[in-house]
């Protein structure tokens, strides 16, 4: 099945769907990640694993760069026993104007991605295997906020051989 | 193709239906309940910043505003000067504001915070424990009116107006 054969409306339907297979233990949490698809591995070479993340509508997190020292940011980290995560790309935040502060706040919400880029080890095992991450976040809403919470997210991965 | 996109459609809507229900700040009233509905405030013990050991029961004879807050919680910051204007001007009535964080990092940040905002009202550091004793509290800021007998006479959870606030504070305080 390829997205040729879907409508655009289609394909919105179906990325809903596939947030809707949340990780265990987020549901009726206010932020959800969708299981990452599986990646290759080469050996020697580099990897980009997307994380698609949904915020539940009527709440907003603070983003990777807030401008409050006391506020929470949306953090991703990996566990680095297997593949070394190099860079890890954050959208572009909202900064979106909340009754309760005088200036705007840096926030996601809907639907965004996280963009991780791993360098795999020569001798790393090949194989499939699993990479564990973290996300961090605190959500709030226009009136009140929830305590900072963290999703475990597993990513699979294939280690091949180098090309 | 139809099947799919039906269920594709059948699972946004119970998304959107799960949506629905995000919780809002509400005021649980704009008046406080009457006296034979209110039900006994959960006693506790916390420490405040000087490591001395507060129990809300010290503070019976007064009308008691606890307020779960912390400091990476936006709305709860707008409230804070509020309530140091409330202390002020209605200790000498027999009032007071018991100001509980619920930060995991404990004092260490919420003492520069507190000395930032001026407050001027009894801080403690909560616990998870006493945060069930009052409900579980997992949306701040969440405040207890609470009346000279120790009882619960209102509860406001997420930010609502100073105009309500002051409304219970004066209702609780000319009636009793």
């Amino acid at each position: 099945m390829t997205s040729r054969r879907f409508s655009p409306l289609s394909r919105g339907l179906l990325a809903g769907f596939a947030l809707a297979c949340v990780l265990p233990g987020q549901i009726g949490q206010p932020l959800m990640v969708a299981p990452p698809g599986k990646i290759a591995a080469p050996r020697g070479g580099t990897s980009t694993a997307k994380i698609a993340v949904q915020v539940r509508a009527g709440y907003h997190v603070n983003s990777n760069t807030p401008d409050d020292e006391y506020l929470i940011p949306l953090v991703l980290t990996w566990d680095s026993s297997l593949v070394e995560p190099r860079e890890t790309v954050y959208p572009k935040p909202e900064s979106q104007s909340f009754s309760f502060s005088p200036k705007p706040v840096s926030v996601y919400s809907g639907s965004f991605e996280i963009v991780t880029r791993f360098s795999v080890p020569a001798k790393a095992p090949l194989g499939p295997a699993v990479v564990a991450g973290r996300l961090r976040y605190q959500a709030c809403t226009n009136t009140m906020c929830l305590p900072p919470r963290t999703i475990d997210v597993k990513l699979p991965v294939e280690i091949r051989a180098q090309q | 193709m139809a099947i799919p996109v039906r269920a594709a459609v059948l699972f946004l809507c119970l998304i959107l239906a799960a949506c629905s229900t995000a919780p809002r700040g509400r005021s649980a009233a704009s008046s406080v309940k009457p006296e034979a509905e209110r039900k006994e405030a959960p006693d506790f013990s916390l420490k405040d910043g000087d490591g001395r050991t507060v129990k809300l029961s010290d503070y019976r004879g007064k009308v008691v505003l606890l307020n779960f807050w912390a400091t990476w919680c936006g709305p709860c910051k707008l409230e804070i000067p509020w309530f140091t204007e409330f202390e002020t001007n209605l200790k000498d009535r027999g009032f007071a504001v018991l100001g509980v964080s619920m930060d995991e990092d404990g004092w260490d940040v919420v003492k520069p915070f507190v000395a930032r905002l001026g407050v001027n009202y009894r801080m403690l550091l909560g616990t998870d424990m006493v945060a069930q004793q009052y409900g579980g509290v997992d949306a701040l800021p969440t405040s207890f009116l609470i009346d000279r007998e120790g009882k619960i006479a209102s509860t406001h959870v997420g930010l609502v107006s100073r105009r309500d606030y002051e409304n219970d504070i004066q209702a609780l305080l000319t009636t009793q």
